[in-house]
């Protein structure tokens, strides 16, 4: 455990580092989600009553998101990672007496969480003081809050869970490239980082709600707008739950294979 | 130009020499300008209508905004690499050639996977050209052709202004993407729809309405004004400044000695 610790803390100091980069970056979130509201106010003046939930609750999803962006953006990889398996490193990482797959996870982790710290407070601070209803609300309850954070860390080792079977595919295809603007593309939507999934058509929300992309950022911004309520909550923080254990798992008997018969490519 | 397309045909073969990443990455622009589109579906599958634009208008809309987009990115998109072309020297190697500085970083990247994006664009195309109600008399198609080339000279613009920031900061400055992609992904709606503050920023400081708003008015027929048609022409002309922008950053580009 505590060698995986270390690795945590590594790669979290490392990422610390580009505080410049992370004033750009909190200046293009900032705005692309102001467009993004702005977008959704438009369609707001013409169909008020048919609004899946309030402008203020759509308001503190879409700040959420833009603010912990860097959690669950699904289009980021580590290409450390990527380049370790296709250039042969990974024998180097074959000797080491740690998993990989604990250490991958990890690190995926820590990069993720170093940005979503620098750039999330100046987001949110901000879209505290900004007019109604365009500001982000206090979580619907002091209960929902607490709900808030719990889902909010299994949606993001959701995230990671899955994002490790992208990593171990590319021992069987070699090439990640084509893979991951594929799959990216198909969670965004899915996940609901193209539009919150309550937008989407009612039959389609009922199949998109039980896959594992609703249950990455989806799931912790409705309990803290306080769209899901009572067993709403419940049942879809179990799912998040289950797709945690199942996609480990999944990725664990993968990893396992696809080493049994890795191919070293020269030194 | 002759020598323009012998640097595209080697670039071509180049990247399909990896036949399967390739087709991938194409596959792959496709879906990602797909998923946009399922996002706009959704929303008028819900809402019917925005601002009073109709579902096909706003789908022209964005063809427009998709078809200019993915040209510029496609031969343009040297620019977007140009903080790696300077932080490795190569803009060094391109200074003393006897060719024009422009052209040779023009063709050092053509992005021809970037297609899949336009394979899209096409699509929609023929999905809400017949269906948008706009009779296409002579004049339409004037303003849709000047539309799209207002549309891919506005981009190679900025594409050219983020590339010469480089030479004042070496990296690649994150926040001009909220010009660029950020341009393309909300001009998919007509432009008035964020509000009179945003339309007048994207009429005098990027002049991204100039291409996309004023002339898409003309073509629906909102407004008879022969100025809106040609408002695109403005556009095209932004690229003027871009250019005397890129020849002071060149003045000023001091190399980093790698």
């Amino acid at each position: 455990m505590k060698k995986y610790l270390s690795f945590f803390r590594i790669r979290l100091i490392n990422g610390l580092q580009y505080r410049a980069a992370a004033w750009a970056g909190v200046v293009t979130q900032f705005t692309w989600g102001g467009l993004t509201l702005l977008m959704f106010w438009a369609f707001y003046q013409n169909g008020q009553n048919i609004f899946p939930m309030t402008f203020s609750e759509l308001s503190s999803y879409i700040w959420l998101q833009q603010a912990l962006l860097a959690l669950y953006m699904a289009w980021y990889f580590d290409n450390d990672i990527f380049d370790t398996i296709t250039s042969g490193n990974i024998s180097y990482e074959l000797c080491r007496p740690v998993d990989i797959y604990t250490m991958w996870f990890t690190k995926n982790m820590a990069v993720r969480l170093s940005r979503a710290l620098l750039r999330s407070m100046p987001i949110l601070i901000v879209a505290v003081f900004l007019p109604k209803p365009f500001n982000i609300s206090p979580p619907a309850s002091v209960l929902s809050g607490l709900l808030f954070l719990i889902s909010m860390i299994l949606g993001f080792l959701v995230l990671i869970a899955f994002s490790m079977l992208i990593y171990i595919s590319t021992f069987y295809t070699m090439s990640p490239l084509g893979i991951r603007i594929l799959v990216t593309s198909v969670v965004e939507l899915l996940a609901g980082g193209i539009i919150p999934i309550p937008f989407f058509p009612q039959s389609l929300q009922t199949i998109i709600n039980v896959l594992p992309f609703a249950s990455m950022q989806n799931t912790p911004f409705l309990i803290y707008n306080g769209y899901f309520e009572g067993n709403d909550i419940l049942l879809s923080m179990l799912l998040q739950i289950g797709w945690v254990i199942t996609l480990m798992l999944l990725g664990r008997v993968l990893m396992r294979k696809a080493l049994r018969k890795v191919v070293i490519h020269g030194g | 130009m002759k020598l323009y397309l012998k640097y595209a045909s080697i670039i071509l073969r180049c990247q399909l020499q990896y036949k399967v990443s390739f087709l991938m990455s194409t596959i792959g622009q496709f879906l990602v300008a797909f998923s946009t589109f399922l996002g706009v579906y959704f929303m008028f599958n819900r809402f019917g209508s925005v601002n009073g634009f109709t579902y096909t208008e706003v789908l022209l809309c964005f063809a427009i905004m998709l078809t200019s987009f993915s040209l510029a990115e496609c031969f343009v998109r040297g620019f977007d690499a140009f903080s790696g072309i300077i932080s490795n020297g190569e803009f060094d190697r391109i200074m003393v050639r006897p060719r024009n500085e422009i052209f040779q970083v023009l063709a050092s990247r053509i992005e021809f996977s970037r297609i899949g994006r336009l394979f899209q664009a096409i699509a929609l195309f023929m999905y809400a050209i017949p269906k948008s109600g706009v009779l296409w008399s002579v004049d339409k198609i004037i303003t849709l052709a000047l539309m799209l080339l207002g549309g891919f000279f506005v981009f190679s613009g900025l594409f050219i202004i983020y590339a010469t920031l480089c030479f004042f900061t070496t990296e690649g400055l994150e926040f001009m993407n909220i010009f660029t992609d950020g341009t393309r992904e909300f001009g998919k709606y007509p432009l008035s729809i964020y509000g009179e503050g945003i339309l007048k920023f994207l009429t005098y400081v990027v002049p991204v309405a100039l291409f996309q708003y004023y002339p898409f008015l003309y073509l629906i027929g909102r407004t008879d004004n022969i100025l809106y048609m040609l408002a695109p022409v403005a556009g095209i002309a932004f690229i003027v400044p871009c250019l005397i922008f890129w020849k002071i950053g060149v003045r000023h580009y001091k190399s980093t000695g790698s």
